[in-house]
């Protein structure tokens, strides 16, 4: 009885399905680069010395109990945290061996290139369609047929065209849960960026909403450097090549995901992937 | 003694226990009752007084009513021949010049209220909460030392006009304006302000093409309680407008497609009447003709508040913001 006490609990180990190929990781160009990042909101420091280099084409997970940075690290990518009073970055982070935090870049430039998935869906007031063309809008097009065909298109890309086709004059609050995610999902691609930054994107679906959206992450990502913030490890291990753990501001461990949920070398992250805390 | 008297002394403690628990749940029940009748019945004397008034309203604004008081201007001669048109025509001009005034104001200044942080934004918010303290005769006061006496003191005319009223009454819009635009601005959830803006938007277009609409219900609501307060408001154009019992009206002629058109519009830089005024003087009136007109007018002005917060509901109804 006593003995049983004493050792840990079962850990659930987590496999990385075999269609999940990482082997050409390490070919892979870097799209993005951080180097050293510290970022603080006002004297609290969320993220430090962050480095991670993120391969083009590929999904990198970011796990790690709440509260670790993981977040807000995705948030200094498309400096979303530029809103924020107080906050600060130092270090470099390179986009195309750009420094997104040089002086006089074009925060509106950026953040077209990397655009972003939140964790609640969030479509506009607006019809299905108006919320597809308001990027496009914003950024200058105006002629209806131009329009037209990219509404049809990241539409098709996001595997809603079928079932919205009839409806895209009607809100966008009268589709399910799933389908506003996949919306916002398409409203992203509309604008045509490089980066996909996704924060948590399913943790207000269900089973099979998520099921959807990562089979439509698994298709993006041919043309897409995606990077995606999730509780679930599960998800992690299904949808990304590498992943990179975060605890407590720290970037732990960063790898190809088979290696992270089989053989990590940092304690930590073993620890936490075989579902001993977090 | 009953049949049931406890034997012993922890049995008659359990007894005696479960009677005080039964007393308390009885109290606390009563309480219930008692707490929850009374808040009915504040309730119901609220709707009490409004039923009141609009009882009176009808019951003596009704036998008044007639076609003139629509079409024609006071006839001290006859008087339930006369009409107040040129008041609601008044009421009319003044609110809009107020409008066109304390609108613009009010709204921008509650979107600064909400998207700029710091020491002014939060100094601007203290002091129109003073602002809407201030009573409106003092507002109207104000107006009359700082317009209407320095105007009529230049150029020698009279510095009454519906400009002074306008700016009187727009004053008083300002807070309350303000105060609904900041307040639904802030209701509106933040994820929609960070979906627009890593779309690569600005703020200012954010604000305008997706908060603003999604708080459109709710400023709209704000701006209608404004326009209602300021329709019946008396004291701040006591000293303002001076009232009139004729058309200040002047023509105007535009070129229209080659056409020239001649619009008759309001004089704004003259003495005007408004609904209120009319009613605040023919009440005190000892003429009955008179004393009727002004409940026709009250009714009149209660109307007219009633129908633009209608028409005002169905314009702005959106169907983006429903679920199906």
């Amino acid at each position: 009885m006593v003995g049983i006490m004493e050792t840990p609990p079962a850990s659930r180990k987590i496999s990385v399905p075999e269609s999940n190929d990482s082997s050409l990781l390490a070919s892979a160009p870097a799209k993005l680069n951080v180097e050293h990042v510290n970022f603080y909101y006002g004297k609290y420091q969320a993220l430090k010395d962050v480095s991670i280099a993120i391969p083009q084409n590929h999904v990198t997970a970011l796990i790690g109990p709440s509260g670790c940075g993981k977040s807000t690290f995705l948030r200094t990518l498309n400096r979303m945290n530029d809103l924020i009073d107080g906050a600060r970055v130092e270090g470099k982070i390179l986009i195309d061996g750009e420094d997104i935090y040089a002086r006089g870049v074009d925060v509106v430039g950026l953040r077209k290139r990397a655009g972003m998935v939140f964790q609640k869906p969030n479509p506009f007031p607006m019809s299905i369609y108006d919320n597809i063309a308001y990027g496009p809008r914003i950024h200058g097009v105006k002629s209806r047929k131009v329009l037209d065909n990219i509404v049809e298109k990241t539409l098709n890309s996001a595997a809603l065209w079928d079932e919205v086709k009839d409806k895209l004059k009607q809100s966008a609050f009268a589709l399910s849960g799933g389908q506003q995610q996949r919306l916002c999902i398409a409203r992203v691609l509309a604008v045509e960026p490089d980066i996909i930054l996704m924060d948590e994107p399913c943790s207000a679906l269900d089973p099979n909403s998520t099921f959807r959206i990562e089979e439509l992450i698994e298709e993006l990502r041919a043309n897409f450097t995606i990077i995606i913030v999730t509780h679930n490890m599960q998800q992690a291990a299904r949808v990304s090549q590498q992943t990179g753990f975060f605890l407590r501001g720290e970037l732990r461990e960063v790898a190809d995901t088979t290696k992270i949920f089989t053989a990590p070398d940092d304690s930590e992250t073993e620890a936490y992937v075989s579902g001993r805390f977090g | 003694m009953s049949v049931l008297a406890p034997n012993s002394v922890s049995d008659r403690n359990k007894s005696h226990d479960a009677a005080r628990y039964r007393n308390r749940v009885r109290l606390r029940k009563v309480q219930n009752v008692v707490m929850l009748g009374l808040c009915g019945l504040a309730a119901a004397l609220a709707i009490v007084v409004l039923g009141l008034v609009l009882y009176f309203l009808v019951l003596k604004g009704i036998p008044a009513l007639n076609v003139h008081l629509f079409t024609r201007v006071p006839n001290h001669v006859v008087e339930n021949q006369g009409g107040i048109s040129q008041s609601i025509l008044g009421t009319v001009t003044l609110i809009t010049t107020a409008s066109l005034f304390g609108l613009p104001i009010g709204i921008l200044g509650g979107i600064y209220q909400v998207e700029a942080k710091g020491w002014f934004a939060s100094t601007v918010r203290f002091l129109t909460d003073v602002l809407s303290g201030i009573p409106s005769i003092v507002i109207g006061i104000f107006v009359y030392a700082v317009w209407v006496f320095p105007i009529s003191q230049k150029f020698h005319q009279s510095g009454y006009s519906a400009y002074a009223g306008g700016f009187a009454l727009g004053i008083m819009m300002v807070p309350t304006v303000m105060r609904t635009t900041e307040e639904m601005l802030r209701l509106v959830p933040n994820s929609l302000r960070e979906a627009s803006l890593a779309l690569g938007a600005t703020r200012w277009r954010t604000m305008l093409t997706v908060v603003l609409p999604s708080a459109r219900g709710g400023i709209v609501t704000g701006v209608m309680l404004a326009l209602a307060r300021i329709a019946g408001e008396t004291a701040p154009l006591l000293f303002t407008i001076f009232g009139s019992e004729f058309y200040s009206t002047h023509h105007v002629r535009l070129r229209l497609l080659a056409h020239h058109v001649k619009f008759t519009v309001p004089t704004l830089n003259a003495p005007v009447d408004a609904i209120p005024l009319r009613i605040y003087n023919y009440s005190q009136s000892p003429i009955v003709a008179q004393q009727n007109i002004a409940w026709a007018g009250a009714l009149i002005l209660i109307s007219l508040i009633l129908i633009l917060s209608i028409a005002a509901r169905f314009a702005t109804r959106s169907k983006m913001l429903q679920e199906k």
